[in-house]
Formats: C-alpha cells, sequence, structure tokens
C-alpha cells in the first residue's frame, strides 16, 4: 500500500502541472479575453486540485488540510470567472471575428425589444 | 552558510524574474488599476519567496495585508475618487475595451 | 523516482509561471491582466504547497489556504470595479 501510494502521488503531481502548464499556454494563445478565461480558469482549477491530491497522496498526514483548499478553490474559482467574464462582456470587451454566437447579447437585445 | 537545493534554487530565481517584471510594469503603467494589480502581483511573489526563506508568519502577514488589504483599499479609494470627480478627464475610461491604448508605457 | 516526478512537476509549474507572466506584462486590456493575476494566484498556491512538500513542512499550507481566499475576493472586488459597481 505504502509503496503504492508514493508512485500514484508523484504521477498525479505531474499531471496537474501540466494542466497548469496548458492553463498558462492557453493563456499566451487564445484570440480574446472571453476564450482566454475560458482556458485559464478551468484547466488551472483542475491543474491544482491535481497537484493538491498528489502531495495528499505524498504526505497523508495533510490530507484534511489539502481537502479543504481544494474545496475553497474548487467553489471559488469558476465564481471569480464567472463574474469577470460578465464584467468583460458589459464592458464590451472585444470579441474575436472567429466568435459565431453570442447568445448573452441576443437575450439582452430581445429583453430591450 | 547551508547550501540550498539546486531545485529551490531554481525555483527562487524564476520568483525573482516574476517578482522584477511584475514591479516594471508596477512602474511603467499608466493605468492606475493596472498599476495596483502589478503591487498586488509583487506582494504574491513576496510572500512565496518569504516562504523559501523560512519565514511562514512573516509571509502570511504578506498574503493577507500587502496582497489582499492594499490591493482591495486601492480599488475601494479608487472608486470613490472616480465617483466624486464625475467630469474629470484624468481617469480616462474604457479601461475594459481598451485594446487601442496599451496600458504599459513606452 | 518519486524525487525525479516532484522535481517535472516543479520544473513545469516555472513555465506556467513565465507564460501567465508574459500575458501579465503584455496585456492588451486591464481583463486579460485581471485573469492573469488570478492564474498566477492559483499557480502560487501550488507553488506554496509544492514548498511545503519539498521542505517537509506543513504550516506553510496556512499561507496556501489565505491566498486561496484572497484570490476570490481580489477578483470579485476588481470585476465590481470594472463594472463601475463598487
Amino acid at each position: 500500500m505504502e509503496s503504492l501510494l508514493a508512485p500514484l502521488g508523484g504521477v498525479l503531481l505531474v499531471a496537474g502541472a501540466t494542466f497548469l502548464l496548458l492553463g498558462g499556454l492557453g493563456l499566451v494563445r487564445m484570440p480574446d479575453i472571453f476564450n482566454r478565461i475560458q482556458a485559464g480558469a478551468k484547466a488551472t482549477t483542475l491543474g491544482t486540485l491535481l497537484s493538491l491530491a498528489g502531495i495528499a497522496c505524498l504526505q497523508p498526514a495533510w490530507a484534511a488540510k489539502l481537502l479543504l483548499i481544494g474545496l475553497f478553490i474548487l467553489f471559488t474559482n469558476p465564481l471569480s470567472s464567472h463574474v469577470l467574464a460578465r464584467a468583460a462582456h458589459r464592458g464590451g470587451a472585444e470579441k474575436s471575428p472567429l466568435t459565431a454566437v453570442d447568445r448573452l447579447a441576443e437575450d439582452q437585445r430581445g429583453d430591450q425589444a | 552558510m547551508n547550501s540550498m537545493s539546486p531545485l529551490i534554487l531554481g525555483l527562487s530565481v524564476l520568483l525573482c524574474v516574476t517578482l522584477i517584471g511584475a514591479a516594471l510594469v508596477a512602474i511603467r503603467a499608466t493605468r492606475l488599476p493596472i498599476a495596483i494589480l502589478a503591487a498586488g502581483l509583487v506582494s504574491l511573489i513576496a510572500s512565496i519567496l518569504f516562504l523559501v526563506l523560512a519565514a511562514p508568519d512573516v509571509a502570511m502577514t504578506e498574503a493577507a495585508i500587502g496582497s489582499g488589504l492594499t490591493t482591495f483599499l486601492f480599488f475601494f479609494v479608487l472608486a470613490r475618487v472616480r465617483g466624486a470627480e464625475k467630469d474629470g478627464d484624468e481617469l480616462a475610461g474604457d479601461e475594459l475595451a481598451g485594446v487601442k491604448h496599451d496600458g504599459v508605457g513606452k | 523516482m518519486v524525487d525525479l516526478l516532484i522535481y517535472l512537476a516543479a520544473a513545469l509549474t516555472g513555465l506556467a509561471l513565465l507564460l501567465a507572466l508574459y500575458r501579465f506584462v503584455k496585456g492588451p486590456s486591464t481583463a486579460d491582466r485581471v485573469i492573469a493575476f488570478d492564474v498566477l494566484t492559483i499557480i502560487g498556491i501550488t507553488a506554496i504547497a509544492l514548498l511545503a512538500l519539498l521542505e517537509g513542512r506543513g504550516i506553510y499550507l496556512d499561507v496556501a489556504l489565505v491566498y486561496a481566499l484572497l484570490s476570490f475576493l481580489g477578483v470579485i472586488v476588481i470585476a465590481r470595479y470594472l463594472e463601475r459597481g463598487l
């Protein structure tokens, strides 16, 4: 059991760090602010949770505190990215020319009409 | 002087590069919200560096006051000032869609 | 072998830090910098947890807990400011 837990923790750590790297790469490569929020929020949330799980496997005594940190991130990160995306949309941020549909703008136009 | 492990040394060098980059943005930004954000980023990296130097209490104080309270306080005051000077010309609007003028000065 | 995996994870995390810093410096709008700030805080939480693992000191995790709370509050305050609702 002990011999299995440590390699599992290492693999989880590397997987989490890979997702963090992919999030950073998406932040650099994506064309507009909404795509960047998408890449930055989701990939890094998964990456941090996997990293914390890996550390919990390597140091089982810290599992409770790591679970608390993970729960905070799981609850607050999607919320904050949503608030930021709403602020950007209301502020009229530029969309990529590849954007096909914008349901929120359609809804707002429908309310006014 | 005790020797650092090469991993922690490399991580510290990366953190120092990030710290200097954020400080340069804080100095050269022409719009106030960006400068405040960059100052918060400097606090974040500084508190991680305090942890590298094995001072968790200092790092926690820096996290709560430097990165948290100061940033919030600056934004509250900035909103107050902007409300008081409705006709003011110094705080240019259009911060979100400010693609035309880059915030970092040339 | 586990040590090697931890080294690899730390290197990948550092690379992610540099990529997010590039977006923070480059801009172009304030919202871009806010999302880069958020990502940098999350990467910082992971770096603090990795540092706690490397040094073997569980007390470092308290700082990560403080940042997990602060990043949320910070982004909410900044987004409200940008919406002109503060």
